[in-house]
């Protein structure tokens, strides 16, 4: 396939059965490589759509800053669009993410600006608000409440799914700034009857909930429940079983929120086997295992010493 | 019906510190009016007049219970009931 530019790549990714892991003929699961985007993870979608909203409506102009609250990946989207299109990135991020996500960043010129780890990617938000405070002129394209985000995936992802697998019964993803779930399930929702959207939510350790209050937490401001079916909150033992299965078993070599979703594409499975019932589930690797190989989860001897790895860690 | 729950760190000076405790009833509800009559004050952090407070997420089973059927949702023994705060997700990845 050609394309005039590295940005012009963005989607249009590979969809893949996992024969091993599928339970049976009939209950068949579908995962979506969206690691084959341009940096490596399905943020290069969100990120190239809001840059290009942001041109469009004339808030993004030559030489402007760009500033982000990022837990990683958009951030590196940004950076690299940042670069070819000539704006400065400023990113906002945790201080507990993996050291690859740094040095990804920095490798495509972003200037990086730690937040506390106490607090995850809620207090990466706060201090990414006062900083756009006291920067009026830089533009925080704001990914939690920037409706481009969802649209990417109204526009690509859902109908690039639905073209693949007509059959699909349900849409499986990670629920973080909730785009690509309100996105894609929205889509998928207006076309086929009774679809399934199912979203699976990170359960981190203590220190990451580590809120002074509870009217601290935070919502998304695109997250829409009436477009969920479900949604599970999957631990990080999960979450490392599952992305070590689907390397074993299926070859598939990815970060560790895929295991998550993988998780819940799983529960689904066996619920859909139990009630007697066709299934062809379709979930999202969201990136691939590169930037946490430095975790040991994908070679460490047991799950016990995997889960380790990642403690205290921002993992998806 | 005897369930788990877990509590996170934020509501543990209701709970003397204890990170789970035993609850029982046969709704979500009946479960966290169990839980008010030995640890008061938990139940005006969880819920308000409109039910489950806007940044308090509670599952069953992993299974968040805003999709099951909110505070009646039933609940059976041995489930285990998990309450944490809606933060900033950093699923795949934000």
């Amino acid at each position: 396939m050609r394309y005039d530019s590295l940005l012009d790549s963005v989607g249009r990714t590979p969809l893949v059965g996992l024969p091993r892991l599928s339970p049976s003929a009939d209950v068949r699961l579908w995962a979506k490589l969206e690691d084959r985007n341009p940096t490596g993870s399905v943020k290069d979608r969100a990120a190239l759509a809001m840059v290009q909203a942001a041109e469009a409506d004339g808030r993004l102009t030559p030489g402007c800053t760009i500033l982000e609250p990022t837990s990683g990946n958009t951030g590196i989207s940004l950076a690299v669009a940042a670069r070819l299109k000539g704006y400065r990135i400023v990113v906002v991020m945790p201080e507990n993410t993996s050291v690859e996500r740094r040095q990804l960043l920095e490798m495509w010129g972003a200037e990086i600006v730690s937040s506390p780890a106490a607090g995850g990617s809620n207090e990466a938000v706060r201090v990414a608000r006062r900083m756009a405070e006291q920067h009026p002129d830089w533009v925080m394209l704001y990914q939690y409440g920037n409706p481009a985000n969802a649209a990417a995936h109204y526009e690509g992802t859902g109908p690039e799914i639905l073209a693949d697998l007509p059959t699909i019964t349900h849409f499986v993803a990670g629920l973080g700034t909730t785009g690509t779930l309100m996105g894609a399930g929205r889509y998928l929702r207006e076309k086929v009857p009774g679809v399934s959207i199912v979203a699976a939510e990170p359960r981190y350790g203590e220190l990451v909930y580590g809120l002074r209050n509870l009217d601290e937490g935070f919502v998304p401001e695109l997250y829409d429940e009436s477009v969920l079916t479900t949604r599970y909150s999957v631990g990080p033992r999960d979450a490392v079983r599952r992305t070590r299965d689907l390397l074993e078993q299926e070859g598939i070599f990815a970060g560790i929120s895929t295991g998550a979703i993988l998780h819940a594409a799983l529960g689904m499975a066996a619920r859909a086997v139990k009630a007697g019932e066709r299934a062809d589930i379709c979930f999202i690797v969201c990136d691939g295992g590169w930037k946490y190989l430095s975790t040991g989860v994908y070679t460490a001897a047991s799950l016990d010493e995997a889960e380790q790895g990642i403690e205290g860690q921002l993992w998806a | 019906m005897a369930v788990e729950v877990r509590v996170p760190t934020i509501l543990r000076p209701y709970t003397a510190g204890e990170k789970a405790v035993q609850g029982s009833g046969s709704t979500i509800d009946e479960v966290i009016a169990d839980l008010e009559s030995r640890y008061p004050g938990l139940r005006e952090r969880l819920v308000d007049d409109a039910g489950l407070r806007r940044f308090v997420n509670v599952y069953l089973n992993d299974e968040d219970v805003r999709f099951l059927g909110g505070l009646t949702t039933a609940v059976a023994d041995g489930d285990s009931v998990t309450i944490l705060p809606a933060v900033a997700g950093g699923s795949a990845v934000g």
